[in-house]
């Protein structure tokens, strides 16, 4: 890790009030980041969406488990890390939600959001098992007075 | 801001006018349980409004999907009107503005029911 990397990790009970209060946290720190309102909507939708798998999916509303949300601030991007205590899955077994077949299919589309809404998404087997989401969304160039990019 | 529903009645449309979020728990709670409520108890075209619905997650479109299956199994209609911006990119990144038939003015809503 870098030294100019922050880092916030947060263990969160398997609830369904983890989800708002994981959302809540990221938009904080995107605010922080400088990212636009519109930018923070989405980053957080994005960690509900993967904090609500984790909910479901990975830790199947099980009490005894947790979740783990890791945010890195880089110098450059956003790194979010939602880590469950499930079976873990493969990326590419999940159905396209956009395919005619699955239109009707009532969930399905949390991935799907993630991916639509961060600049990076993956899909790791945890370590000790369960699935590691990583969302990457690169950070808003910093502005001048004058409106051009600042050198970093 | 938690979901909130009141129903009026044009006719033989039932118009829900939702305000608040869309999402898993209590917001996705109401949508099934309003709509279920009007199809259960005999009503075949409902009209949904999310004038005030500024967000939605997945669980909450999943509810939609599952409200227009529902209504369009008892052999009814559902249509959609007034989306925001949020909810209105959300159906289309999912393409299922290609599902519901989505209308932005309330009479012309009320007259493309069959």
């Amino acid at each position: 890790m870098s030294a100019h990397t922050q880092r916030i990790e947060v263990t969160l009970e398997t609830l369904l009030e983890s989800v708002d209060l994981a959302e809540s946290i990221s938009m904080r720190i995107a605010e922080a980041a400088g990212f636009s309102e519109e930018e923070m909507h989405k980053i957080g939708m994005a960690v509900r969406e993967g904090v609500i798998n984790a909910y479901n999916y990975g830790n199947q509303q099980d009490r005894r488990k947790k979740i783990l949300m890791t945010i890195e601030l880089e110098p450059e991007h956003m790194i979010v890390r939602v880590k469950d205590q499930g079976k873990g899955f493969e990326l590419h077994e999940v159905p396209n939600p956009l395919a005619e077949e699955n239109l009707l299919r009532t969930s399905g589309r949390g991935l799907f959001l993630m991916r639509a809404f961060m600049d990076h998404f993956d899909v790791h087997t945890a370590p000790g098992g369960g699935a590691e989401l990583v969302m990457v969304k690169k950070l808003p160039e910093k502005v001048s007075s004058n409106g051009s990019p600042q050198p970093e | 801001m938690t979901l909130q529903g009141t129903c009026r009645q044009i006719g033989e449309i039932a118009i829900i006018d939702f305000s608040g979020k869309i999402t898993l728990g209590e917001g996705s709670s109401l949508l099934r349980k309003t709509v279920r409520g009007l199809v259960d108890g005999g009503q075949k075209k409902i009209l949904i409004s999310l004038y005030d619905v500024d967000y939605i997650d997945s669980s909450g479109i999943g509810e939609l999907v599952s409200a227009f299956t529902t209504v369009k199994a008892a052999g009814g209609e559902l249509k959609l009107l007034h989306l925001t911006k949020r909810v209105h990119d959300i159906l289309q990144i999912t393409r299922l503005f290609t599902v519901f038939d989505v209308q932005s003015d309330e009479d012309t809503a009320l007259r493309a029911f069959k």
